[in-house]
């Protein structure tokens, strides 16, 4: 990170700095574990860091969003190639059974929810992070990932029917 | 059976992010359509409850850490910029003033009179959190999934003990702001009643409890290994005492 003289440095500071929540948030639930996510969050930072001097104003956050989600989705193509392959599937998802964990934690929504959330494509997952934890507009959604404003929408719209279908799963227990 | 526009304008128009020609359309639309009303329904009781369940989690301390470190790495001194330097100076400058304000003003700050008015809101807090719903943001009595949920939202390493064996249940956690500062609170079943442990950081050295009670609630404050502790409970000071030498022990 020294390639960056001392006023870059307090601009980078100033400018991206405020979204180390942001990027580790998004980190965290783009890869489902939270030490797989600091690594790949002060990755993704140090990379920022370097093509700093390419940003030219503009909207921070999602510029280094788009940073981590590159991040993300290079370190998941190494170390965990069957997840961006994977589709949503109904089928497994309602094979699982509850295990005596799972039916003391089930009181818990916010378990239940990370649950669900979990079981998402990549793809779909992040376009709900994006919206429901991060606030962000579909221009940004559209920016942050590199998909169309119009596939924002559908993309959103088949992230929320799978996160309820997943939901209503976990609550039925389709187990003998 | 669900309408074409669910997947498109009913998106945009929940999300408010209709142009308002699209918008108006697509009220027009409602106003015969019951599949696309129920689902606009079942967005918001969606977007309500993954809002309500604090998923949002913030990096971690030590990242933190570790990116001051990229940025700044070791031996900076000789390398350092003027500009820089003087932020340093500053910083330290800034830095001593404080820590001579806080040394004289802190021995007239911790009076009875401090210790009553934190006592108050302390209790003010308990009794709130008594309310429906307002108890735990995390209800496990697994000491890792408590510790888990703070990660990330505290400065400082919360002891999170299960005191089940010795009659005092762990219930859970939440977050609760006192004094316009974050605390961390741990919930105990005792044998007849809950109980709310209070702790947040302090600069101060340990201290002996001190036993306290207000409009029927019993309390008892220390100090120990810069954490101070508050247990407030209606329950006898003599419960209080038990769980305050569990965890002093």
């Amino acid at each position: 990170m020294n390639d960056l003289g001392p006023e870059d440095r307090l601009r980078f500071e100033q400018l991206v700095l405020p979204h180390v929540d942001n990027a580790y948030n998004l980190a965290r639930w783009l890869l489902r574990s939270r030490a797989d996510a600091e690594d790949v969050a002060q990755e993704a930072l140090l990379r920022a860091c370097r093509f700093f001097r390419g940003f030219h104003g503009g909207d921070a956050r999602a510029w280094l969003l788009q940073i981590v989600r590159n991040t993300c989705y290079t370190w998941l193509e190494k170390n965990r190639p069957m997840e961006l392959s994977v589709e949503f599937d109904e089928e497994l998802h309602l094979q699982t059974c509850p295990t005596p964990e799972t039916i003391a934690i089930a009181g818990d929504d916010r378990e239940r929810l990370t649950r669900a959330l979990e079981t998402l494509p990549p793809r779909f997952r992040e376009v709900l992070i994006l919206r429901e934890l991060e606030g962000c507009s579909y221009k940004e959604i559209a920016a942050i990932t590199s998909i169309p404003i119009g596939t924002v929408m559908s993309s959103l719209s088949r992230a929320r029917r799978q996160l309820y279908s997943a939901l209503a799963n976990s609550s039925q227990g389709a187990c003998p | 059976m669900r309408c074409d526009f669910a997947d498109s304008l009913l998106q945009g128009y929940f999300d408010g992010e209709l142009s308002g020609r699209r918008a108006a359309e697509f009220e027009r639309h409602l106003q015969h359509c019951v599949d696309c009303a129920v689902e606009l329904v079942d967005l918001d009781l969606l977007s309500g409850r993954l809002q309500v369940a604090q998923l949002y989690e913030a990096a971690p301390a030590s990242l933190r850490k570790k990116i001051r470190a990229d940025l700044h790495p070791v031996a900076p001194t000789t390398a350092m910029s003027q500009p820089l330097l003087w932020h340093w100076l500053a910083a330290a400058a800034a830095l001593l003033l404080l820590a001579i304000a806080g040394w004289r003003v802190s021995p007239s700050l911790r009076t009875d009179d401090y210790q009553a008015e934190l006592a108050e809101e302390i209790v003010d807090a308990h009794v709130h959190s008594l309310q429906p719903g307002h108890l735990t943001s995390i209800s496990s009595n697994d000491e890792k999934d408590v510790k888990g949920w703070f990660r990330g939202k505290l400065t400082f390493a919360l002891p999170v003990l299960d005191f089940a064996n010795h009659g005092f249940a762990l219930q859970g956690g939440r977050l609760d702001v006192v004094e316009e500062r974050s605390i961390a609170v741990l919930v105990y079943a005792g044998p007849k009643h809950l109980v709310n442990v209070f702790m947040w950081p302090t600069r101060e050295r340990d201290a002996s409890p001190r036993v306290g009670s207000r409009q029927g609630y019993q309390w008892i404050d220390w100090r120990k290994d810069k954490i101070e502790f508050c247990v407030v409970s209606d329950a006898p000071t003599a419960d209080l005492q038990q769980l305050q030498r569990l965890f002093t022990r």
